[in-house]
């Protein structure tokens, strides 16, 4: 307790600094005027200005993700808050660890429609993981650490803290995080031993076992992925990734089959069709991941481990839940697998020789002796081939290009891709980058990018001048928002019905007025040297590649269809045409 | 598992904070689950919890959401099916207006003392019953008024309990 009573502005700051924060993402206004006056006095925290507001929360994001803290977001009341609902809902879908302060009118005004008020707890509410409107400056410095204690623990997510301009102006007592627990929410940790024996049982048994790991691994930490990564190898299985958890698995082990799902690798979607045990972690059987429900993994008893009991059972049963961390779950596991007998790995053979079946397909094969124009795959290979060595973070935006990102680019290390999954967010890539730059300044940090996308919130290049952050824009330019054109041409007869953008503007102009430097590259033989530049050139760069502008994305699982009934090219149609249920979904 | 539909009573033990029951009732609209009633009031004053009891059916799988969603909530402390959980008791109360004369007036004042219901309010040519009971104790009294001049119903919903010494 500190014996001086400070005033809220104060009680902010002060807060922030001793939750470890080192830098917060915002944009002021009237209603958090005190706490700007509050920064402007200080040292300790970093602000980081950025040029509307919802490019401060996906920043926010890109910084949470990429160090396994909680990204700080400062915006004023009404429509500041209102801009970042969107970042507040991609980070609840996709778990992120978010502290949002949002300014609000002063008490006594609340509910007269004042100016720049907005119901902005009534707003957020379902957005978040938890929000509190603070009334009273007494109970100010309790509710930000706390704060911090729900977006970090258990199921990661975004909170908000709104704040009336009086209780920031009014005097009130300091308290430190110590005490800082919520007085209820503990998510449980540690996984009943009866559940993991059996659970181990399984694994050792299994004849075609299956991990399908997802992005609550990466959120439960470094730790948590080793285990997982110990474990798949401990018992020889198969491993595959959603899209969130890419970087989980070391993408080099040749236990690995790739991305699952949508744009999964075919060996990976047959995997989980056909495998007799699949044992996900931290993932939550995603309908970009099943495919059709009741013709999902048919075959395969289940094991779910998450710390989120609402996802277990949520879309697809299974045999044996295991509630908790995945680090913990995990240790307990690999305890149980390395002394278990090992049954005779004859079946276990078999299995991995279908899997080699599968794998020959080579499922990612496009035209890679075009010499006239930059296939997308061809830009994404060069990419990875002449950077992997530098330990880059990788951040997308939505489309094509995304899956591609996903299905080319190769991660050893968790932390190092940053994409809008649950919410497909475009206009994700490129604050994210800027806020993975903040938190890793030496780090070559790229956006692979649609050129639709990358233009939803492009103002940020004003921000990334002014920290003079290095951040590379990778803009894999079709000149359709290529992911509907290819819908269009699956589900409604190739009627591209505004999915082309007739006036894009010149990237390397649009760089140059931001302060950045701007390349353009149409050949493929110019790829290469214009990858080096972009990684050599100190500052900050925007690469426009224009690519293949008919290129689709495969493999594909269409909506409403199985594992085992993807297409794996333009030449392939499928069998039946998709299914009335099939053109409803998203 | 069935695709019966099940109903199920719920009791759920949470702070009474402002936007509590915004919060529980954006989680019912918000993932399409049925509220077929709602009950709530603060129970311990020292701590400041309230307890919600909620009527809502559904599939299995989907009650089993249901009580994890709920849990999930970081205000929440606890969640109880009480369906699952063994006997309890469930009560609703209802406040029933009936308006009339002569014989009709005569038979609603006999059929509610069958039905141990009270009389609360009553003017020459209307009465007020309070009744308190099931809900299927409280349908039939009302079908039973319909024709009686029945013209105005309020009812609080289920509130529920279980049974023997056990504390929730
Ligand atoms: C904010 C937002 N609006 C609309 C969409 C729907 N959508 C998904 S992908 C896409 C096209 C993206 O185009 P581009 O960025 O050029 O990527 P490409 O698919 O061409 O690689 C659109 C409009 C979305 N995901 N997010
Ligand atoms: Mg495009």
């Amino acid at each position: 307790m500190s014996a001086e009573p400070i005033c809220g502005a104060d009680i902010v700051i002060r807060a922030l600094v001793d939750q470890g924060v080192d830098v917060v993402f915002g944009y002021p206004g009237g209603a958090v005027l005190p706490i700007y006056d509050s920064l402007f006095k200080q040292n300790a925290l970093r602000h980081i200005l950025v040029r509307q507001e919802g490019g401060a929360v996906h920043a926010a994001e890109g910084y949470a993700r990429s160090t396994g803290r909680v990204g700080v977001v400062l915006v004023t009341s009404g429509p500041g808050a209102t801009n970042a609902v969107t970042g507040l809902t991609d980070a609840l879908m996709d778990s992120v660890p978010i502290v949002c302060l949002t300014g609000q009118v002063p008490t006594h005004l609340i509910g007269n429609d004042a100016f720049q008020e907005a119901d902005t707890t009534g707003i957020t509410r379902p957005c978040t993981k938890h929000n509190y409107l603070v009334k009273d400056v007494a109970d100010l410095a309790r509710v930000l650490h706390e704060a911090f204690y729900v977006a970090k623990s258990g199921r990661p997510g975004p909170v908000v803290v709104d704040l009336p301009k009086d209780v920031l102006f009014a005097a009130g007592p300091y308290s430190g995080p110590e005490q800082a627990q919520h007085k209820s929410y503990r998510p449980q940790l540690h996984p009943d031993p009866a559940r993991v024996a059996e659970a181990a049982a399984l694994i050792v048994a299994a004849r075609k076992p299956l991990f399908y790991g997802g992005g609550g691994l990466v959120n439960s930490g470094p730790e948590a992925c080793a285990r997982f990564t110990e474990l798949v190898r401990t018992v020889d299985a198969p491993c595959t990734l959603t899209l969130m958890g890419l970087g989980a698995f070391p993408a080099s082990d040749p236990h690995f089959l790739g991305m699952v799902g949508m744009h999964g690798l075919y060996e990976s979607n047959m995997a989980m069709h056909g495998c007799d045990l699949l044992i996900a972690v931290g993932s939550r059987f995603d309908d970009r991941v099943t495919g059709r429900l009741n013709a999902f993994s048919p075959g395969s008893k289940k094991i779910h481990i998450d710390i989120d009991p609402s996802s277990i059972n949520k879309n697809v049963r299974v045999d044996v839940p295991l509630l908790g961390d995945c680090a913990a779950v995990l240790g307990a596991l690999l305890g149980e697998c390395k002394t278990a007998p090992r049954p005779e790995g004859a079946a276990r053979q078999a299995w991995w020789k279908e899997i080699d079946a599968w794998r020959a397909r080579d499922c990612l094969r496009y035209d890679r002796a075009r010499r006239d124009l930059i296939k997308p795959q061809y830009a994404l290979e060069r990419l990875y081939a002449l950077t992997r060595d530098r330990d880059p973070f990788i951040t997308t935006e939505v489309g094509q290009h995304q899956m591609w990102a996903a299905q080319f680019y190769k991660f050893d290390k968790p932390y190092h891709w940053m994409t809008s999954g649950g919410l497909g967010t475009m206009g994700y890539g490129l604050p994210a980058a800027m806020g993975v730059q903040v938190a890793h300044p030496g780090a070559l940090v790229i956006d692979i990018a649609g050129e639709a996308s990358i233009l939803m919130n492009i103002q940020e290049m004003s921000t990334i001048a002014q920290y003079r952050l290095p951040v590379k824009a990778f803009i894999l330019n079709n000149q359709y928002m290529g992911m509907v054109r290819q819908w269009q041409e699956l589900l409604h007869g190739g009627r591209y019905s505004e999915s082309y953008t007739a006036a894009l503007p010149d990237f390397v102009k649009l760089a140059e007025a931001f302060g950045a430097k701007g390349m353009r590259v149409e050949r493929p033989d110019e790829l290469d040297d214009a990858i080096r530049a972009m990684i050599e050139t100190p500052g900050a760069v925007v690469l426009d590649v224009a690519v293949d502008q008919t290129e689709n994305c495969f493999p594909m699982i269409p909506s409403g269809a199985a594992h085992n009934e993807m297409l794996l090219g333009p030449a392939d149609k499928a069998e039946q045409p998709v299914s009335e249920e099939g053109m409803v979904l998203v | 598992m069935t695709d019966n539909i099940e109903r199920h009573t719920i009791a759920v033990l949470v702070d009474n904070e402002p936007g509590i029951l915004a919060r529980v009732v954006g989680l019912f609209s918000g993932r399409g689950y049925n509220i077929d009633s709602l009950t709530v009031a603060e129970v311990d004053r020292a701590n400041r919890l309230s307890r919600i009891t909620i009527v809502t059916s559904g599939t299995p799988m989907v009650i089993e959401q249901i009580k994890a969603q709920l849990s999930r909530l970081v205000p929440v402390h606890r969640v109880h099916d009480l369906t699952d959980e063994g006997p309890f008791v469930e009560r609703e109360m209802a406040l029933i207006k009936v308006v009339g004369r002569g014989e009709a007036r005569i038979e609603s004042l006999r059929i509610a003392d069958i039905f141990r219901a009270s009389v609360i309010d009553t003017t020459t040519e209307s009465f007020v019953f309070e009744l308190t009971g099931s809900a299927e104790k409280l349908n039939a009294f009302i079908a039973l008024m319909e024709p009686l001049g029945l013209v105005e119903v309020s009812r609080t919903g289920a509130v529920a309990i279980a049974r023997g010494p056990a504390k929730f």
